[in-house]
Order: C-alpha cells, then sequence, then structure tokens
C-alpha cells in the first residue's frame, strides 16, 4: 500500500460526499413535482408521455398498486429484450451479422437486464447486435434503474407521509427520474467518455494489419452511451466481455476515476433525499456513515491483499502485488477500490478480473453483495435494503430497553418486521440453497474453471452476485449452461422482486401510520450510537448467515495459498 | 389495477424509444461531430491502412519490438470453429485469465515466463506485470519498468544504443493523471512506432 493510493481513496470518498448533497437537493425536487432548471426543456415532454399514455399525474397509487404497475412495467420490458434477442439476425444495426441468441440465454439476459443485474453470460462483442445492446439493453439499464429509484423514494415517502394510503404515483416517478435525472447527466456523461477515447459508432468491426503483419479485428460499437448509464444506473453490463477492463470500456485514469464517482453518486444522494423528505437531513448523514464505515474497511482489506499479493507470486521473486486480471493503467490502487465499490454498489462492472484476486481480496466483493448490497447499493434499491435493516436494528434496540421501536416518528411494529426478515431472509435461500444444488450436481461441478475451494467460491460468487442483482462475477465460471442460465435467472428475479413486494408493504404500512412527534423515550437516530447499532445488525446477520459457507471457499482457499499449496 | 395496463404498454414503448434508440443515436451523431477520432475508436493508420487502435494492445514477438503483457484472449480454430484456441490480443474477443490465486495452472504459467525471461536479462528484477496476463487481455500498456526491462534485448536487436532507446521510453511514459490517478505507464504500440521512426541506425 503507498500514499498515493490512499491519497486516491481518500479523494473518491470527499467527492462522493460532497456530491450527495446539490444531488440530493435536485432529485428531492424532482420526485416532490417542483420546477427544475430542466423542466422548460422537459416539461413538455414529460406532459405528452402521461397524454400519451393516459396517466393522471395527479393521481396517487396504494402500494399494492405501485407494485403491480411496476411488475407489469418489466413484463414489456422482458418481452422487449428476449424479443430483440431472437431476432437479431433479421433486425437492423447488425453489421458482424451475429445470429439469433440461444432461448435459454436470451431468458437469462432478459431477466438479468430488467432485475438491474446485468449478469452477462455471453461475451457482448460476440455474441450482440448493436439493436440489441441499445434497443435492449440501453434501454432497460435505464428503466431498471429508475424503477429502482422510484421504489426508494415511495419508501421514503412510506416515513415522511402520515395516515395516507398512498406513496406516489409509479409512472410519474419512473418518468420524471428518466427524463429530469438521468437522461441528463448521461448526454453530458457520454460525451466526456469519447472524450477519454471510448467509441460511439454505428460501423462495423475495424479489421487492422498490425506492426509485425498479424490481422486484428478491432471491435468497436455505440460504447459511451451504454457504459454512461451502465454505471450511472448501477447495472454494469458491459459493451465487451472484459467490461470495464476493456481499453474502449475505461480508457485512462481518469475515466476509471469518473465512472467509479457515477456509480456513487446517485445512491449516496438517495440518502439525502431520504433526510430532506423526513425533515431532518442528519437522518440521511447517520445511514450515509452506516454504509461510509463498512465501505472503508472493504476498501482497506482488499487494497491491502492485493498489494500484498500472493505467496506464490513472491516465492518466485515477483514484487508489486497481485497484478494477474489487472490493467497497467489502473494498478492494484484502482482495480482493489473499484472492486469494492462495484459490489457495495449493485452494479457489478469490473476494471480488473475479480475471480483472480488473491482470496481475502476476492472475499470482501463476496462479502458485500451477500450482506445485501447495502453500502450506497443499486440505486434506490441500495436504500431501500439499508432501511430495511435500519428497521431491524431499531426493533432490536427497542426490545433491548423494552419499549416500542420508533424511527423518523414511525412506530416499528411486528408488520413491519416481518416484512423487513421476508425480504432479507430471502437472500440466503437463493444464495446458499442454489449454491448447495449445484456443488452436488455433476453438470454444474464441471462448469467451474478453478479447483479446489477457489471452484466453490466461483458458484458461491455466481449466486450472490445474480440474488443481490450485482451482476459481476468469478468470470471463470462457464455461466452459459442450461442449468446455470435457469437457477441464475430464478435468483435475479426473486432477489429483486420478492424483496420489493415486502418493501413495498412495508412502504405501504408506514405511510398509513401516524407520524409521531420524538419524546424522551425515542431513540436518537442521527447519532454515533445509531450507526454503531446498524453496522453491528448488519454484520451479525451477513456473518451468521454466510460466514460457513465463506470459510469453505476463500478462507479455506487463503490459509492454502499461505502455505502455497496449490489445486 | 386494469388500468395500469395502457400505460404499462405506451409508457414502456415511448421511454424504450427516447432510451434505447434516440439517446443512443443522437449520442453518436453529437461524439462523431465533437470527437471524431476516439468515436470511431482511436485508429491509427500508417500509408493509408489501420494498423491498429492507440487503446488496443496488439502482439509483439520480435525481437526488435518492445512485447506486450501476456494476453489470455482467444478465438475460434481455424481448423475446426467449433473449438477455441488460443489468439492473443483477439481485440474481438476480450477475456481475462480467471485463474485464481492458488491455481496451479497459473503458477506454473508465471514460472515459465520469469525463467524465460530471466534468461533475457538476468541483471534485473522481473516485473510483475510481464507474467501476469491482464483483465481484458488487450493491454495497451507495461510499467516504466517492464519497458526497462526489455531495454537491453531491443537496443541489441535493431543495433541501436541503449541511450537513444532509453530516450523513448522516458519520451513515451505517460504519468499518473494530475499525478495522482492511475499509475505510470508506456504504451507498447507507440513505444514501437516511435522506435520505427527513429530508424535502424
Amino acid at each position: 500500500m503507498t500514499a498515493i493510493g490512499w491519497i486516491q481513496i481518500i479523494l473518491f470518498c470527499a467527492i462522493i460526499v460532497a456530491l450527495a448533497k446539490p444531488l440530493g437537493w435536485y432529485m428531492t425536487r424532482v420526485f416532490n413535482g417542483e420546477r427544475t432548471f430542466l423542466s422548460p426543456v422537459l416539461r413538455p415532454v414529460e406532459a405528452g408521455l402521461y397524454w400519451i399514455g393516459g396517466v393522471d399525474e395527479k393521481r396517487e397509487q396504494h402500494w399494492l398498486t405501485y407494485a403491480v404497475a411496476m411488475l407489469l412495467f418489466h413484463v414489456g420490458g422482458f418481452l422487449i429484450i428476449y424479443g430483440l434477442m431472437r431476432l437479431q439476425a433479421v433486425l437492423p444495426f447488425n453489421p458482424q451479422e451475429q445470429s439469433a441468441v440461444a432461448p435459454d440465454l436470451s431468458f437469462n439476459t432478459a431477466i438479468s437486464f430488467i432485475t438491474n443485474t446485468n449478469w452477462q453470460n455471453y461475451g457482448g462483442e460476440s455474441t450482440l447486435s448493436y439493436l440489441v445492446q441499445m434497443l435492449g439493453l440501453t434501454h432497460q439499464n435505464f428503466l431498471s434503474a429508475a424503477t429502482g429509484i422510484a421504489l426508494a423514494v415511495a419508501m421514503i415517502r412510506g416515513f415522511s407521509r402520515s395516515s395516507v394510503r398512498t406513496i406516489g404515483n409509479f409512472w410519474v416517478d419512473v418518468t420524471r427520474c428518466t427524463l429530469y435525472v438521468l437522461l441528463p447527466i448521461c448526454v453530458v456523461y457520454t460525451l466526456f467518455l469519447v472524450w477519454q477515447g471510448m467509441p460511439q459508432t454505428l460501423g462495423a468491426y475495424v479489421d487492422a494489419t498490425t506492426l509485425e503483419g498479424a490481422k486484428q479485428s478491432i471491435a468497436v460499437g455505440p460504447v459511451a452511451s451504454q457504459v454512461a448509464i451502465k454505471m450511472l444506473g448501477t447495472n454494469g453490463g458491459g459493451f465487451f466481455n472484459a467490461n470495464a477492463a476493456h481499453p474502449f470500456e475505461n480508457p485512462t485514469a481518469l475515466s476509471n476515476f469518473v465512472q467509479m464517482l457515477s456509480i456513487f453518486a446517485i445512491g449516496a444522494a438517495l440518502t439525502n433525499v431520504f433526510g430532506r423528505m423526513v425533515g431532518d437531513q442528519r437522518q440521511g448523514w447517520a445511514i450515509l456513515a452506516v454504509m461510509g464505515v463498512l465501505f472503508i474497511a472493504g476498501v482497506a482489506v482488499t487494497y491491502w491483499a492485493e498489494a500484498g499479493g500472493t505467496t506464490a507470486l513472491s516465492s518466485l521473486g515477483l514484487t508489486g502485488g497481485n497484478m494477474e486480471g489487472k490493467e497497467v493503467r489502473f494498478g492494484i490502487v484502482a482495480s482493489s477500490l473499484f472492486a469494492v465499490v462495484t459490489t457495495a454498489a449493485s452494479c457489478g462492472a469490473v476494471n480488473a478480473m475479480h475471480d483472480s484476486f488473491t482470496a481475502l481480496g476476492g472475499m470482501i466483493p463476496l462479502i458485500n453483495i451477500q450482506l445485501g448490497e447495502i453500502i450506497i447499493g443499486g440505486v434506490g434499491a441500495g436504500l431501500y435494503g439499508m432501511l430495511l435493516f435500519v428497521v431491524l436494528a431499531i426493533f432490536v434496540a427497542g426490545l433491548m430497553v423494552g419499549r416500542t421501536p420508533e424511527y423518523a416518528g414511525k412506530k416499528i411494529e411486528a408488520r413491519e418486521v416481518k416484512m423487513a426478515m421476508l425480504a432479507i431472509l430471502l437472500l440466503p435461500l437463493m444464495i446458499l440453497g442454489w449454491t448447495a444444488v449445484a456443488v452436488v450436481y455433476p453438470p454444474a461441478v464441471a462448469s467451474m474453471a478453478n479447483a479446489g475451494p477457489h471452484g466453490f467460491s466461483e458458484v458461491l460468487y455466481a449466486f450472490s452476485s445474480a440474488t443481490g442483482n450485482n451482476g459481476s462475477a468469478f468470470g471463470g465460471l462457464t455461466g452459459n449452461t442450461f442449468f446455470y442460465n435457469l437457477t441464475l435467472a430464478s435468483s435475479m428475479f426473486v432477489g429483486r422482486f420478492l424483496m420489493i413486494i415486502p418493501a413495498m408493504a412495508l412502504a405501504g404500512s408506514l405511510a398509513a401510520k401516524k407520524s409521531i412527534p420524538p419524546s424522551a423515550g425515542t431513540l436518537p437516530t442521527t447519532g454515533g450510537l445509531f450507526v454503531g447499532l446498524v453496522v453491528g445488525v448488519i454484520l451479525i446477520i451477513g456473518g451468521l448467515t454466510f460466514f460457513p459457507a465463506l470459510a469453505l471457499g476463500p478462507i479455506a482457499e487463503h490459509l492454502a495459498g499461505n502455505a502455497n499449496t496449490l489445486f | 389495477m386494469l388500468r395500469e395496463i395502457r400505460p404499462a404498454i405506451l409508457i414502456l414503448v415511448l421511454l424504450t424509444l427516447i432510451t434505447g434508440l434516440a439517446y443512443p443515436l443522437a449520442m453518436t451523431a453529437i461524439a462523431g461531430m465533437i470527437f471524431p477520432k476516439q468515436a470511431q475508436g482511436s485508429l491509427i493508420e500508417k500509408d493509408g491502412k489501420v494498423i491498429g487502435s492507440a487503446l488496443i494492445g496488439q502482439e509483439f514477438k520480435d525481437d526488435k519490438y518492445f512485447h506486450g503483457r501476456p494476453s489470455a484472449t482467444s478465438g475460434p480454430d481455424p481448423a475446426d470453429s467449433t473449438k477455441t484456441v488460443s489468439a492473443p490480443y483477439n481485440a474481438a474477443n476480450s477475456s481475462g485469465s480467471n485463474l485464481g490465486p492458488t491455481s496451479k495452472a497459473l503458477n506454473d504459467r508465471i514460472k515459465e515466463d520469469v525463467e524465460k525471461l530471466k534468461a533475457e536479462n538476468p541483471s534485473a528484477a522481473v516485473p510483475v506485470d510481464l507474467v501476469t496476463t491482464s483483465g481484458s487481455g488487450l493491454d495497451p500498456d507495461i510499467s516504466p519498468e517492464a519497458a526497462l526491462f526489455q531495454l537491453p534485448r531491443v537496443a541489441r536487436a535493431r543495433n541501436m544504443p541503449e541511450d537513444r532507446v532509453r530516450a523513448l521510453v522516458t519520451e513515451n511514459t505517460r504519468d499518473r493523471f494530475g499525478g495522482l490517478l492511475g499509475e505510470p505507464r508506456v504504451n507498447v504500440l507507440a513505444l514501437n512506432l516511435a522506435l520505427d521512426a527513429a530508424g535502424p541506425k
């Protein structure tokens, strides 16, 4: 570890904190339906959409209607992606003449993109036409992100409103989020990325003759427009197989730094939106502090592990850390930081191959996902995931002192705790359940690329990533098989939608409650005690649930590696 | 609930057309006007022919060129297209090795490369980036140490004084962005083009 490395990490954290407030202010205005500086241009478009779509923007929805609207919206999104992939061979914008994608892979990919996972069982440049990349994937990058943010805002309204039946209008929230937040940022961001060297063209792959006379076919495409929303919306699905490690998908150290910032920007700002909407910005800062503590701890471990390298490397006299699977322009620190950022948020883009990380360096991304991606988290999903843990932490605190727990002016009662538990328990069910099946089913075992504990880690990572809607991978695992296409798709679906429904039920039940002013018996939820309590609950639940599985994978591998045992 | 079906279709279709077609096509047009070179892939031409991209690494095996990092990319077997074979720097199929830290295959590969490099230049420590594959398999850069390590071989093969080659390496070394972000690096293709331009002396 070097001083210059830590300065990069600190600078990153400082910029995220600095961005949270202005972006939170702007997003609060957007979701409260107030005028913004973009209204003169965008308001006519917005009004036109409602008029054609038959949406009455004044009419709000019950939580159940809100959830049904969200589900219907995604049924349509699924059909669009699936249809485009199956038909790409006969559709335009296909200069490489990519053939139709197989049904199970199309199914997996469609589920993957509507759930904001962007797990990729295909290599982008070798499988997909430009039309699928744009109209199929880029569109769902926007809409699944907008959906996550809308759901988080609906949940915040549950806390901030008093004695009402409604939590907002799904169509209005999604439309406003897309038009006023995501699109304008992406337009500017895309141009920045192209300036840094990212291609943005509809032309065919370029045939080059190298200096030594060999032929090289160079894949290009409409990359920058997709990467912008892939990062900002914490989607993470790469245009190319190697994702953000590909020089065209992440040309410079500066593009890399900005990409990391854009993964965290909206998620961090949503904590501020929460604070503003419940009437006390300190509530938002407290949640951001919980996230910050867990984040810094993760970065420190991964950076330390990757900079230290492995016993196998040092016994060959190699120094300079573990560079396998990393790019020279990023080096150890920017690769380690990126890995922790992308898994803390549910982005899943990678600028280095997690499969080749050291055992402990790769364990942190795995833990980040297993904790439910609540450290900043996916846009929206991170905040409502974190609020579920907050509800639990408040409940535990209430049990300890024997009082009815309250949070942000709402009494937390049996129904809220049940809904929070339901949402939280779904994660281990899918992750551990499917991993257990996969390691005893021979065709699934055959997909492992590495032997020994690392092979187990590959499978555990796959189901963690799918269920957590992350999308990064220990990429050696051959995921494009019938078994993994279907089981991973089911994990992604459950991890997204069956978590959303209890979360929305919780929002609806909170909105119906009266707000009560804090009393002498209320636990302050803006101080260090509260932050410590939530961090503790997250680590205890995560630790109890996943420690045995981690012991079989990364921890066993770490111990074996220290003894220079190879598999 | 039934009243949600109309917006579920129409709002979806309209937002899909805006974000999936209007946005990327408009960005393609605008980016093509403002940054035409980057938008096409930062291609380098020599005598009217494309010889590569400034951002994409290519394979160098000749002693007179600086070599890039090992690459784990693969491609279809020319003899049997259902099989894949190793094809370093295949820019149409980016990929890392995905070998884990306790992989015997990885360790054997690194050991073999280290021994080869030690034989080539026994006087310097082997830089780690010269024996590890990159995440994309298309890394255009090597570390300055990795360039200096190869310097005696290149100078010998070209019959150029080492100082001259060293000056070219220094010229083509790029520092961290703003002195802070990323790592110092040497673009292998740019350096080799500069070598060719300097001519054999």
